[in-house]
């Protein structure tokens, strides 16, 4: 039975679901509700397949690699392979893509009779068909045909709304950045071909021992830039808070929670799978790029007030907790360690699963509150927990869960990665021991930062009193929205609990690598309790503080209510106000909540404050009308990093353009010159 | 006998915590040159307080209503959970150092989130101000608590109480990261230089300021959480730092010693506590970040030099 | 001596031991609020019989009023009473906080805090000194188990 699940066949029909959902929604453009619904049920349906596929994959331990014959090109061969990697990254995508596809049916709703509604659900299939052939293709030009068509889909789901001219120069910008990334990753496999002959990853990898060491490191900067741009790693990152934002919410959430994570499967793939054995500087580099990362994307996330911005650089912030532990896993591997090579792995993969759940579930809350409020702007929510109380209570959890609070998801893959550099700092020698040790004070900062800016997020969306009209006009989201909120979140919970059984199906994913191949002892107790890490260093139990926590908060509340306090009434007031009115004005607002942590880290992010004053009388300076006090943050990266190179550029163009001097006679000289070089090159 | 022992490791913190905050007040006024009032003082507020009836804003949501119930819940769950009097509750399950340092955020973060939801001015800002010192207070908690872990080979705290006196060796780490500790601890239990917690001026509160809208019960229950902290810090400091004369096994006479010297341990901190809040001022607002920079850098020296 | 070992006892039976006093500045003069600061240092130490001053009315038993009530802070000393929990007690210290005192009969105050809440007990005195307080204090809990009288 499984083995029928998981045949090739299997894998075809699922492509054509979605392949099925593209076109039918395309077809079926002129009528809006039928268009969303085609495209909804073909998405939902192959996402169940999906799940089902990859798990039985898992289970079975049943790779499948085989060949489409009738590729009309000689370079370009047709050729899947679905190992275990690849099947835990087509869970991934099916999970994310299910309660997204649940989720639009509500949510496309806000866009009938403004765009395109068959346009949406075309788009929508393809992004998540590009996907999936990006994590299953074995070939390299295979592979970046399916890139392609997850970038360009995905570039026509982010100036789907454009109507506002800010998402059309977001989209611009994605696609700018996503091509550059393209062309690194064209040169890495175009330098993979030359030396070892072939684009297919199979013949690469047993070829690997063929590239020089030169080339090797070419490739391997080449890889972590090209693909590096795409997981949102700094600086590569500025067309993350761009395009994020401007993407409808459902698809923001398959980008941030999903898309981002093919880079990173693809780093995995070919630096654990394909080029191994790897210098140790590669895991250093890589290393550093995720302590800087994490560190920055969650200092730039607390400077900003609009609620999408925000999630995109938590986005980037976990790329950057993921890069640790891959980073680690690299270190590790290129000094024989595998025991803790497959550790930090794990908890890589982990924190990718855990990510992906509690970030589209943000990004689906954000998009269902935004759908109220008309606006992404933070400073004029507010109260919302009274107007629309589940999707506030499932915003919640998402916000426990990404701030790693037990016993959600989030803590059990920080804490795996975390006894992954734990082992570090006590195995390796000095030098490397110091750069572990950093980084754990990077994550752990990390860890604090983030859980004060989803305080911030929280507090100003959905606490306190209206900042506006609209906030009090909102009502609560459609239930397909909710439910698609509701069952992450659950599934958020249910991770975090059950933390032990997904890491053994992990462990099972990553033993699956070669270098992992022969290793005796594992790392995992055989108790289903708890994650235990190698005789005894550490072990915690999710269920276990479960239990414990709502044993005595009953016992509590009990007490308290019951024993206690019988008799005492509960009287509902006002505000203390100390005897002025209050209005919403005198609530803190995000801009205020972090602006102590944004002047403690002005040597980085760089405030800025400009005031202005309109005065009422030109000539008297002691009546101002009004007063306008603009707090900012100075886009480094454009400044120092694209802003030079843009104008190099640009100085070499003009420099090179003096050549064409629009003059024929010119031109035929040019061509003189340059047959006579050819020729005596020749001889 | 185990139900009786397990109750008592349950209890305890919740039991001895007002005794503590009591004993601070009485050593600080008598610093003062005044009497200062009783030590039992704090049982007395407390159960005035469960005994008044309350009034909640209309503005509050349910994260205010069941904020204090929850965070008290942590402070009795992360206050099980560590070496109190005893080594011998072999708790493998949550005893694990990462686990009781992300349980207690969960108190903080409940804590500012109910400082923000009755919207406010002064709940708000002291919400800021404690995400922003939590925030940094973190980074110094786990790094002082990896130095002792990684001296005693294992993260789990009941084993680094067990072990770390027969390493020697690794002595003066222990001394800076217990250093680098007790900086934090100040930070996180809201104590002197970072917040004071007899002020009556809302601008220079940071923990106070959270609670001002509480009354009755649940202002009984804030409070108390507050002193649980305080009395769980002083015991991850003394029992992981200092661990003598914790009971090995569960006979009475080791038992009774241990809460015994535990509680002499105890008497020495607030003895130290008390001495710091009459001898020096709260510090400026943004000064605070560099003394928990400071205490970052003793944690990383502290693990650096242990090989 | 004698003085403090009674409201002691008082304070134990009574109100239970503690009782937490939030003081409103309905436009005094200051003077009653240099007494009742007065009563927090080491002489007089009123924090020994388990009486503090908190800073929210939230927290608070007993409201102490100072000031002839100003028309502006009539609304805000309305307020603060309401945001106080039951069961409470509201004491008007000082001449000016009985009837209006030295302001009586200006058009700027309401006369005395009984014209917007409903006084338990007063305490003349312009301003009384810390000891007369302690002992109005005094008798106040001594009285507190009996039914409220206005202390003319």
């Amino acid at each position: 039975m499984l083995e029928i699940i998981t045949a090739p066949i299997s894998f075809f029909i699922l492509l054509s679901l979605f392949f099925f959902g593209a076109v039918g929604s395309l077809l079926l453009r002129k009528d809006d509700d039928s268009a969303n619904i085609w495209g909804s049920f073909f998405a939902i349906t192959g996402s169940l397949w999906g799940l089902l596929f990859s798990v039985a994959t898992i289970i079975s331990e049943h790779i499948a690699a085989f060949v489409v014959k009738g590729s009309p090109f000689p370079l370009l061969s047709l050729s899947f392979n679905i190992d275990l990697l690849s099947a835990f990254f087509i869970f991934i995508i099916s999970l994310i893509a299910l309660f997204c596809s649940l989720y639009a049916i509500g949510y496309v709703r806000h866009y009938y009779q403004k765009y395109n509604i068959g346009a949406l659900g075309f788009f929508y299939n393809f992004f998540i068909l590009g996907m999936l052939l990006v994590v299953t293709a074995s070939n390299g030009i295979f592979f970046l045909i399916g890139w392609e068509i997850m970038s360009v889909a995905s570039f026509f789901a982010v100036i789907y709304d454009r109507d506002d001219q800010e998402n059309v120069k977001a989209g611009f910008l994605y696609l700018v950045m996503t091509y550059i990334g393209t062309a690194f990753i064209v040169a890495a496999f175009l330098l993979l071909y030359k030396f070892t002959g072939s684009f297919d990853f199979a013949i690469i990898k047993s070829g690997v021992g063929l590239l020089p060491v030169g080339v090797k490191n070419i490739i391997f900067l080449a890889a972590l830039i090209g693909f590096g741009v795409k997981a949102g790693i700094i600086p590569l990152h500025i067309w993350l808070p761009a395009a994020h934002p401007a993407a409808p919410s459902h698809i923001s959430a398959l980008m941030s929670g999903v898309m981002i994570k093919t880079g990173i499967f693809m780093m995995i793939r070919l630096f654990l799978d394909i080029l191994q054995p790897i210098p140790i500087w590669w895991g250093i580099v890589v290393l550093t790029i995720g302590m800087i990362s994490s560190l920055l994307g969650v200092l730039y996330a607390l400077t900003e007030h609009d609620i999408k911005r925000l999630l995109a650089y938590h986005s980037i912030e976990n790329i950057g907790i993921i890069l640790l532990g891959l980073g680690s896993a690299l270190i590790f591997s290129s000094l024989s360690m595998p025991v803790l090579a497959l550790l930090s792995l794990v908890a890589a993969l982990f924190h990718t699963l855990n990510h992906a759940i509690f970030k589209s579930l943000l990004f689906l809350g954000a998009g269902s509150v935004i759908n109220q409020m008309h606006t992404r702007n933070m400073e004029e929510y507010g109260g919302l927990i009274k107007y629309m109380p589940q999707t506030a209570f499932f915003f919640l959890i998402g916000s426990m869960a990404i701030s790693a609070l037990p016993p959600f998801n989030g803590f059990f893959s920080e804490w795996l990665t975390f006894q992954s550099l734990f082992q570090g700092i006590a195995i390796l020698d000095s030098s490397m021991r110091w750069l572990f040790i950093l980084t754990v004070g990077a994550l752990a900062f990390t860890g604090g930062l983030a859980l004060a800016c989803f305080v911030k997020a929280f507090g100003s969306i959905f606490l306190a009193r209206p900042r506006s009209v609209e906030a009090a006009h909102a009502k609560e989201s459609p239930s397909s929205m909710l439910f698609g909120m509701g069952a992450l979140a659950t599934l958020s919970f249910l991770f975090g609990i059950f933390s032990s059984q997904v890491t053994f199906l992990l462990e099972k994913v990553g033993r699956s690598f070669t270098i992992f191949q022969n290793m005796p002892v594992t790392f995992l107790a055989e108790n289903n309790q708890g994650l235990m890490v190698k005789n005894g260093f550490a072990s915690v139990s999710g269920l276990a503080f479960l239990v414990f926590f709502a044993g005595v908060i009953m016992v509590v509340i009990f007490i308290i209510r019951r024993v206690v306090n019988r008799r005492q009434k509960t009287k509902i007031g006002a505000t203390w106000d100390c005897g002025t009115d209050l209005t919403s004005r005198m609530e803190i607002t995000s801009t205020g909540f972090a602006r102590s942590i944004v002047l403690i880290f002005k040597g980085i992010l760089k405030p800025s404050i400009q005031h202005e004053i309109e005065y009422h009388d030109s000539e008297s300076r002691y009546l101002p009308k009004q007063r306008t006090v603009i707090l900012g943050v100075s886009d480094v990266y454009k400044t120092y990093f694209y802003q030079p190179l843009h104008t190099l550029v640009h100085i070499l163009s003009l420099r090179t353009k003096k050549i064409q001097s629009g003059n024929i006679n010119t031109y035929i000289f040019y061509i003189f010159i340059t047959l006579l070089v050819v020729l005596f090159a020749t001889l | 006998m185990t139900i009786f022992i397990w109750t008592i490791q349950f209890i305890f913190i919740p039991v001895v915590s007002p005794l503590c905050a009591g004993i601070i007040k009485k050593i600080k006024a008598r610093f003062q040159n005044r009497e200062g009032a009783s030590i039992f003082q704090p049982y007395k507020d407390l159960w005035k307080l469960l005994h008044k009836d309350e009034v909640i804003s209309r503005d509050a949501s349910w994260i205010f209503h069941s904020a204090p119930f929850i965070i008290f819940a942590v402070t009795i769950v992360v206050g099980a959970n560590i070496p109190l009097f005893g080594l011998f509750f072999n708790n493998t399950l949550t005893g694990d150092m990462l686990i009781i340092v992300y349980a207690l955020s969960i108190g903080t973060f409940f804590l500012a989130l109910a400082g923000m939801d009755t919207g406010s001015a002064f709940g708000g800002f002291g919400s800021s101000r404690e995400m922003t010192l939590s925030a940094l207070a973190e980074g110094g908690l786990i790094f002082s608590l990896l130095t002792v872990a990684l001296i005693s080979d294992t993260t789990n705290l009941f084993a680094i109480s067990s072990s770390i006196f027969g390493q020697g060796q690794h002595f003066f780490s222990a001394l800076l990261a217990f250093s680098g500790f007790f900086i934090v601890l100040l930070a996180e239990t809201a104590r002197f230089p970072y917040d004071n917690p007899d002020t009556h001026l809302e601008l220079t509160m940071i923990h106070e300021a959270m609670i001002l809208e509480y009354s009755g019960k649940r202002l009984a229950l804030m409070e108390w959480a507050s002193a649980n902290k305080l009395l769980i810090f002083f015991a991850l400091g003394t029992n992981l730092f200092f661990p003598l004369g914790l009971a090995q096994n569960a006979y009475t006479g080791a038992i009774v010693a241990g809460i015994a010297i535990f509680m002499v341990k105890i008497l020495i901190f607030c003895l130290v506590i008390a001495l710091i809040e009459s001898s020096m001022a709260k510090f400026r607002f943004f000064r605070l970040p560099d003394l928990l920079l400071i205490s970052f850098i003793l944690n990383v020296i502290a693990l650096g030099i242990i090989h | 001596m004698a003085v403090g070992k009674k409201i002691e006892n008082k304070v134990k039976k009574l109100f239970r031991g503690s009782l937490a006093i939030r003081q409103i500045d309905a436009g005094s003069d200051n003077a009653c609020e240099q007494e009742l600061v007065a009563l927090s240092n080491s002489f007089y130490d009123i924090e020994r019989f388990g009486i503090h001053f908190v800073a929210s009315p939230r927290h608070a038993d007993m409201l102490l009023v100072t000031g002839p009530v100003t028309r502006n802070m009539a609304e805000a000393v309305k307020r603060a009473y309401e945001a106080t929990p039951e069961p409470k007690i509201v004491v008007a210290v000082g001449d000016d906080a009985i009837d209006g005192g030295i302001f009586k009969d200006s058009y700027t105050v309401l006369g005395g805090v009984d014209s917007v809440l409903p006084v338990n007990y007063q305490i003349p005195g312009n301003p009384p000194t810390p000891k007369k307080i302690l002992f109005s204090l005094l008798n106040i809990l001594e009285n507190l188990d009996k039914k409220p009288v206005i202390l003319k």
